[in-house]
């Protein structure tokens, strides 16, 4: 069996929700099947085969290519299997992922991983704002899974994180882990301003001092042993981060505007 | 059967089911690991009095535990699973919670999940936070040597308790220097644990008592002082005898820890006075699990 490819023919002209392909959704489909499935885009359905050269008929491992900011929703809801994408693509990546793998060879825009409540979105290359956070009107962002960005994640990163990781092996934008809820988040770059603001619980992992505001507050060195546990949770994953072998820290708690049980640690 | 002029009686010992758990304790160093550990399995030889009956099973490198520091592994026993939560939880509390850089994370992947430090997370005050990973939580409470981290749960199986046997010998040196060789080859053995002081037990007991008020009493067949005024089962050389009681997580476990136990016994031999190995029993009436001394000495565990 050879992956189910989906090779984009032409750039769309209106943005196309591509929800409906993923491996869970696809399972059992004849190509034929496969090829009437009506993506909405606008106004308009179009079919997959009209957007799509389609080959391959594994569906638990599906492979879109020549991707563009056009498609939105790639992996929505996905239970199982894997997805790779090449090229960039558009919003809500990941969205409300819940298991199996996303792996992205490209940038990806706003809201990647919002709502994903379980798996693993390895994104190589950067992401928009809103990073698994939560859309507008949801409470809640991510909820669970692990995502990897080896380039740099926009502003708000982790908005309203509610649990699960997040590692961005570059650099991240203001706001980042604005009213996060829990979790843990990791940059290895740099961090923009108001990092945490609004924070409630959770740990953000620093390699570089961040910029606090007046509402973080300095909780001084030290040598934290659930580091090591959670840094040997990290050895299996494919990132920079797999490679840390150091628990002592500079400890940040936040937002004491809002709880104060979230934890910034800058690597010493 | 005799081996090495050690006779081996034809009889079993009789043993109960319980419920077993078992919890890895981490720290700075060993030494520490230790003390916790020793702390939380002290007062627990015989669930008669302690509630529990625990021990060390054996040490763990820094690569075998899960915060990579140096270990020892701790199995903990009851009769019921409600009185082993309680005595988990308030051992925990006392011992390992107050020990300084002691970490505790559960020993058992398998079984009922029951709390290990799902309630002592309230010590922090609100201070508390946990993290999840690898699908396991953890919880990190504030105390003034740093943080106390301990996994929220452990394992708990059904397991046996009160495998035994009895090492008959001339003198009480020589009966005590069987005993010590035995406890040294048993502690090899992985999933037991030999609950009294320093393995063995010296008092022995019967069931009932001509007080009341006691459901046990001295094993007066077995004591070579009362040997000319009661039913006795020891012959006029014997002046001292001392019992090995073993807890398992299963009955395979406790078949090799007698099997290694008896043979170290009897490694020492007729020439160095052990005359006689036996094991308690009630009849074969009580308890489900009965190991039968030749068996275990003549079958597959040889």
């Amino acid at each position: 069996m050879s992956a189910l490819t989906f090779t984009l023919k032409t750039a769309p002209q209106q943005r196309v929700d591509v929800s409906g392909l993923t491996p869970d959704a696809l399972a059992g489909k004849s190509l034929a099947e496969i090829a009437a499935i009506e993506l909405p885009s606008g106004h308009d359905k179009p079919r997959v085969d009209a957007l799509f050269d389609i080959s391959g008929d594994d569906a638990a491992d599906i492979v879109i290519k020549n991707a563009t900011e056009r498609l939105d929703y790639i992996g929505h809801g996905m239970r199982s299997g894997r997805i790779t994408v090449h090229g960039n693509v558009g919003s809500y990546l990941a969205f409300k992922l819940r298991k199996g793998e996303i792996v992205l060879h490209g940038n990806t825009g706003d809201f990647a991983a919002s709502g994903m409540a379980g798996g693993l979105l390895h994104v190589h290359g950067n992401v928009g704002d809103f990073l698994a956070s939560a859309i507008i009107g949801e409470r809640r962002g991510m909820k669970g899974g692990t995502v990897i960005i080896t380039g740099n994640a926009g502003e708000r990163a982790g908005d309203q994180m509610r649990r699960g990781l997040v590692l961005i092996e570059g650099n991240a934008g203001s706001y980042c882990a604005s009213r996060m809820i829990a979790g843990t988040i990791g940059v290895m770059g740099t961090t923009g301003e108001y990092l945490a603001y609004g924070m409630r619980r959770g740990t953000v992992l620093l390699n570089n001092a961040p910029q606090l505001h007046a509402t973080i507050q300095d909780c001084g060195s030290h040598t934290l042993p659930f580091l090591s546990l959670m840094f040997k949770s990290f050895r299996d994953l494919p990132t920079k981060f797999a490679a840390i072998n150091r628990n002592r820290v500079q400890r940040y708690a936040g937002d004491i505007a809002n709880d104060g049980k979230g934890e910034i640690l800058v690597f010493k | 059967m005799i081996i090495n002029g050690v006779s081996i009686d034809d009889t079993f010992a009789e043993a109960f089911g319980m419920r077993g758990t078992r919890v890895i304790i981490t720290a700075q160093n060993l030494r520490w690991a230790y003390n916790a550990a020793q702390a939380m399995t002290g007062f627990a030889t015989s669930v008669i009095a302690c509630g529990v009956e625990a021990g060390i099973e054996r040490e763990l490198t820094p690569e075998e535990t899960p915060d990579g520091r140096p270990g020892v592994s701790i199995l903990m026993f009851a009769m019921g699973s409600a009185v082993l939560m309680k005595q988990l939880e308030t051992r925990m509390g006392q011992c390992v919670l107050t020990c300084p850089t002691a970490a505790a994370f559960s020993g058992l992947e398998g079984g009922d999940r029951i709390n290990l430090g799902k309630n002592l997370r309230f010590f922090g005050d609100g201070f508390q936070t946990s993290k999840v990973f690898g699908g396991k939580r953890y919880w990190r409470v504030p105390v003034m040597d740093g943080e106390f981290m301990t996994e929220e749960t452990t394992g708990m199986v059904r397991a046996v308790g009160g495998g035994n046997f009895l090492i008959l010998a001339e003198s009480q040196p020589q009966a005590l220097a069987a005993c010590e060789a035995a406890i040294d080859a048993m502690k090899k053995v992985p999933n037991v644990i030999m609950p009294f002081p320093g393995g063995v037990v010296r008092s022995g007991s019967k069931v009932g008592s001509k007080y009341k008020s006691l459901i046990a009493s001295t094993n007066d067949a077995f004591c070579p002082t009362l040997k000319g005024i009661t039913k006795t089962e020891l012959s006029p050389e014997i002046e001292s005898v001392m019992e090995i009681v073993i807890d398992g997580l299963t009955a395979e476990d406790i078949n090799k820890a007698m099997h290694v136990g008896i043979a170290a016994a009897c490694e020492l031999g007729a020439a160095n006075g052990i005359k006689r190995i036996s094991a308690g029993n009630y009849g074969g009436k009580l308890g489900p699990f009965l190991f039968k001394l030749h068996e275990i000495m003549s079958g597959d565990y040889a």
